[in-house]
């Protein structure tokens, strides 16, 4: 087990360094870069001898592959650089945003997958049905909403006309709410149709026809036989959608001023603080990837088949 | 049953936005951009403004209108870039195999780490706000699902006698792309392009929410939202039309695909949720 | 006739369609002893198994059973509520499927899938189930069972799933075992075990058996009485001996004359119909008269407008030819 989880970790690190050199060289060489834009936006051109030391003193002149070496030596002490605008370690920054992250992310997913999953479970089982119906019909609709405009909605019933919830901001689980809500709504409809799918394929399989021909109720066969192997199938995309859900979070975030990473990112990308928005991106990939091997674990777990083949 | 719906309604959504998008001249009534006036602004909506006006007095239906030629076009294109990268690169690794398959299939697996609005956004902060800084961040970073696809379409199909044959007879391996794998694999490639508009065009709404997408005063559905946040109290009407309009053309977008999915690849429906 | 474990008349099962409802099986008839193995042969497709479906009551959309009568141990499964039906179900008739590889849960210990019936049927508690599971994985002449039960199905074989298979179906000890090609997926050796292993364990137990196989040579080893069933309707029954040696169907005829002469071993896979050409309609075809008039030597005008009806043989049984006589 442990050598599994140790094995998958190691995985990891070519992933995490393939994207760490995609985001630097993204933010370094591209002409008429940020980099160069830290320096002459704002306050007018800066004195061509103050900008000079400024590059050589965060080591701009030097060529790419070795400020690469250096950036990726950094990372792996866990140094993710110096904000350009507070001077605090990004570390620090990023540290201070993710717990409201994990909140907000483990919110929507939960509720996603609290209504989700059943109202999968319960269409599959009425194929063609009123319920059904009106669930893909949710569903696909849930999928095509922007989440911020959902958010706004949301915000303007229950914050701004019926002055229920805070309208934004960061506290109780009150504030906690809307945010969940708007960004929940889009796993949960993929989460209910994955579901759907997934409980269709298993209803079918010859191991549920044997279970009752074995003279059990069909209520047992379908808790006991169907569940595990349709909710085995749908695993993947709960650690898809909750790995990617602190991505998308940026959006709501923002609309519900909630202080976290997304909107580091947000706020650094206008305040031009590239390590910050490095550090906020890679901490964000790093997040799925962690969600991604846990899944992958969670298959050794349940998935017989697999505990064969990894060990 | 379903497919057929499905392709009827969002046929029908996306001919109204598509058709929006081209007519937006003369089905606007007034000019999105120069026709503000401050003594009009905050109207709601009513019979001189269908959708009222926004803090400045400009009309929102016609912003509304105009909006959907930004969401088109950088829907359109950047799903073209999308799928052009993917299938070349799928294909081309399915195909060949070897140290090229390895290649694609590392950097596709890089690519699906870094969550595509992240990386879009990314891009964005780069390039600076605009359309063809949209259209590159968005066509550059959605092709991971597409190159899978095709990829493994690509390994199906080169197996099949007929793609065999054709080497046989000595067709070079872009002539048996062209003509024998490609054909075989647009079903699929099909469906995910079309879920692949629907993407995009709520990318390019979030982006320029966040104010890193199309500039104002150019009427982006995205950025009308991101007017409305800040006036909520004053003019909610500015929050409901621009959503509503994302909303349908995504939404048509979706049930086109799930309708042509039905359609033209009916066996991967557990595929692809 | 109060004796008989199954009794099966006048059974018609048709499949809902966009076109309504095709008939797949018509007027299936036949009663099995208590203790008597009964052989229901027929090439693919002529709806073998979901005869042995509407036996469990195990039909289910856009299958459907429209006439006939089941009665499993005297009791009609029509009039049953679902309870009864359970009871029946396990108990009194068991059923073992054809393709072993995905008749068991991959997620759940073969021991465990054994247990199940113990708790389902007798109320026995997980702990002491899954210790009889090991004693019925013992009596399928499984060996080392005590760690067999602790395996996934994907770690056993084909022939070892069918052998659990079968612990399942006789744990609860039922009247009736349905066996739906229990071997036709199985290699040649494993299928000659699988099916004396069968034989063996119903003989002792006094449990009856539905044999369900396309090959003749197997079921006419196995089986006192044989029904040979063609395009959803049984064409001709008799006594195995009295069928073998006195068949009355032109193509019965044909099955007997694709038999593997005595001495050779049969061979894997469909009885191939040396002396019948042609294939088998389609159920949708609707094919009007007797079936088998496209492919019968002897079929003249009636064969083709009549379905011929139900006759006595003079060796006994029953047989559905105009020509027989
Ligand atoms: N669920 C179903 N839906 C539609 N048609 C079906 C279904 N199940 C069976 N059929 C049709 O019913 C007919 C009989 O099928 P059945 O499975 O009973 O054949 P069989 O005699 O068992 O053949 P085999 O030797 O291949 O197992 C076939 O034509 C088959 O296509
Ligand atoms: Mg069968």
């Amino acid at each position: 087990m442990l050598r599994l989880i140790l094995a998958r970790l190691l995985a990891m690190i070519p992933t995490i360094a393939g994207v760490a050199l995609i985001i630097f060289v993204l933010f370094s060489v591209i002409p008429g870069s940020f980099a160069s834009a830290l320096m002459d936006d704002g306050r007018g051109a800066m004195d061509p001898e103050v900008a000079a030391r400024m590059r050589a003193a965060l080591g701009l002149d030097d060529p790419l592959i070795v400020r690469f070496g250096r950036y990726m030596r950094q990372l792996m002490t866990g140094d993710l650089g110096t904000s350009f605008r507070t001077g605090e370690p990004v570390a620090r920054l990023v540290g201070q945003r993710i717990g409201a992250s994990l909140e907000l992310a483990l919110a929507a997913m939960g509720f996603a997958m609290l209504i989700g999953i059943p109202l999968g479970f319960y269409a599959a089982l009425r194929p063609g049905s009123l319920v059904d119906t009106l669930a893909m019909i949710g569903a696909v609709s849930g999928l095509s909403l922007p989440k911020f405009w959902l958010g706004l909605m949301l915000m303007y019933l229950f914050a701004v006309h019926l002055q229920w919830l805070p309208s934004f901001g960061y506290g109780g689980w009150r504030h906690l709410v809307l945010p969940a809500l708007a960004l929940g709504v889009s796993p949960l409809a993929l989460l209910a149709r994955t579901t759907r799918a997934s409980v269709l394929d298993v209803i079918n399989a010859d191991f549920v026809r044997t279970a009752r021909s074995k003279g059990m109720s069909e209520t047992r066969v379908v808790t006991w036989h169907v569940a595990r192997n349709a909710l085995l199938l749908v695993l993947t995309t709960v650690g898809l959608q909750f790995g990617a859900l602190m991505g998308q979070a940026v959006v709501v975030e923002k609309l519900f001023s909630w202080p976290g990473l997304g909107n580091l990112l947000v706020e650094s990308v206008f305040q031009r603080d590239i390590p910050a928005v490095q550090g906020s991106i890679l901490v964000l990939v790093l997040f799925f990837l962690v969600i991604n091997m846990l899944v992958d674990i969670a298959y050794v777990l349940i998935d017989p088949r697999i505990a064969v083949q990894a060990s | 049953m379903a497919g057929r719906a499905n392709l009827w309604i969002g046929g029908g959504l996306v001919a109204v936005a598509v058709a929006a998008a081209l007519f937006a001249p003369w089905i606007a009534t007034h000019d999105p951009v120069l026709d503000a006036n401050l003594m009009l602004s905050e109207e709601p909506p009513g019979r001189a403004f269908w959708f009222g006006t926004d803090t400045q007095g400009r009309d929102i239906w016609s912003r509304v209108v105009h909006g959907a030629r930004i969401s088109l076009t950088v829907g359109l294109v950047s799903q073209a870039m999308n799928t052009i990268i993917g299938t070349v690169l799928g294909v081309t690794a399915g195909y060949w195999g070897g140290w090229w398959d390895d290649v694609v299939s590392a950097f596709t697996n890089i690519l699906l780490a870094i969550p595509s609005l992240i990386f879009a956004l990314a891009i964005m902060a780069v390039l600076g706000p605009g359309l063809g800084s949209l259209l590159i961040a968005l066509g550059l970073t959605n092709w991971t699902f597409t190159a899978r696809i095709a990829r493994a379409q690509a390994l199906a199909l080169k197996s099949q006698g007929y793609v065999q044959a054709a080497r046989v007879m000595g067709y070079g391996d872009l002539a048996i792309m062209m003509r024998e794998l490609l054909p075989n694999m647009a079903g699929p490639l099909i469906v995910i392009a079309t879920l692949g508009i629907g993407g995009a065009i709520l990318s390019e709404a979030a982006l320029s929410f966040l104010g890193l997408g199309i500039r104002p005063p150019y009427p982006s559905w995205g950025s009308m939202l991101s007017d409305a946040r800040d006036n909520i109290r004053v003019v909610p009407w500015l929050a409901a039309f621009p959503g509503l309009a994302i909303f349908l053309t995504v939404l048509g977008l979706n049930l086109l695909g799930d309708g042509l999915r039905d359609l033209l690849d009916p066996q991967s429906r557990s595929r692809q949720p | 006739m109060t004796a008989a474990v199954l009794e099966i008349a006048g059974l018609d099962i048709v499949v809902d369609g966009g076109r309504g409802p095709t008939p797949l099986v018509e007027d299936v008839g036949f009663s099995i002893p208590a203790g008597a193995a009964f052989g229901l042969v027929g090439e693919s497709g002529c709806g073998k198994s979901i005869t042995a479906l509407a036996v469990m009551g195990l039909l289910r959309t856009p299958l459907r059973r429209t006439r006939g009568r089941i009665a499993l141990a005297g009791r009609d499964i029509a009039s049953a509520d679902a309870a009864e039906l359970r009871r029946l179900r396990g108990r009194e008739v068991a059923m073992i499927f054809q393709e072993p590889m995905t008749a068991l849960n991959p997620l759940q210990t073969v021991g465990r899938q054994i247990a199940e019936m113990f708790v389902l049927h007798e109320g026995a508690r997980w702990r002491d189930a899954e210790d009889r599971a090991v004693e019925a994985l013992r009596s399928v002449r499984v060996a080392a069972p005590e760690r067999r039960v602790r395996d996934y199905p994907h770690q056993l074989s084909g022939g070892m799933r069918q052998r659990v298979m079968i612990a399942i179906a006789l744990a609860c000890k039922p009247k009736l075992l349905v066996a739906d090609e229990p071997t036709t997926a199985l290699d040649v050796t494993v299928q000659a075990e699988i099916v004396e292993l069968m034989s063996d364990l119903c003989a002792a137990r006094g449990t009856a058996i539905l044999m369900i196989s396309h090959d003749l040579g197997l079921v006419a080893r196995m089986c006192r009485e044989i029904a040979v069933m063609y395009a959803g309707r049984i064409v001709e029954q008799a006594a195995a001996a009295d069928l073998l040696s006195h068949p009355r169907h032109p193509y019965t005829h044909g099955l007997i004359g694709a038999l593997p002469r005595l001495g050779a071993r049969a061979v894997r896979g469909r009885a191939r119909l040396a002396e019948i050409t042609g294939v088998v309609p389609a159920p949708t075809d609707r094919l009007a008269g007797c079936r088998f008039h496209p492919r019968c030597g002897r079929a003249t005008g009636h064969c083709h407008t009549d379905a011929p009806p139900s006759k006595a043989r003079q060796e006994g049984g029953i047989v559905r030819c105009h020509h027989d006589g």
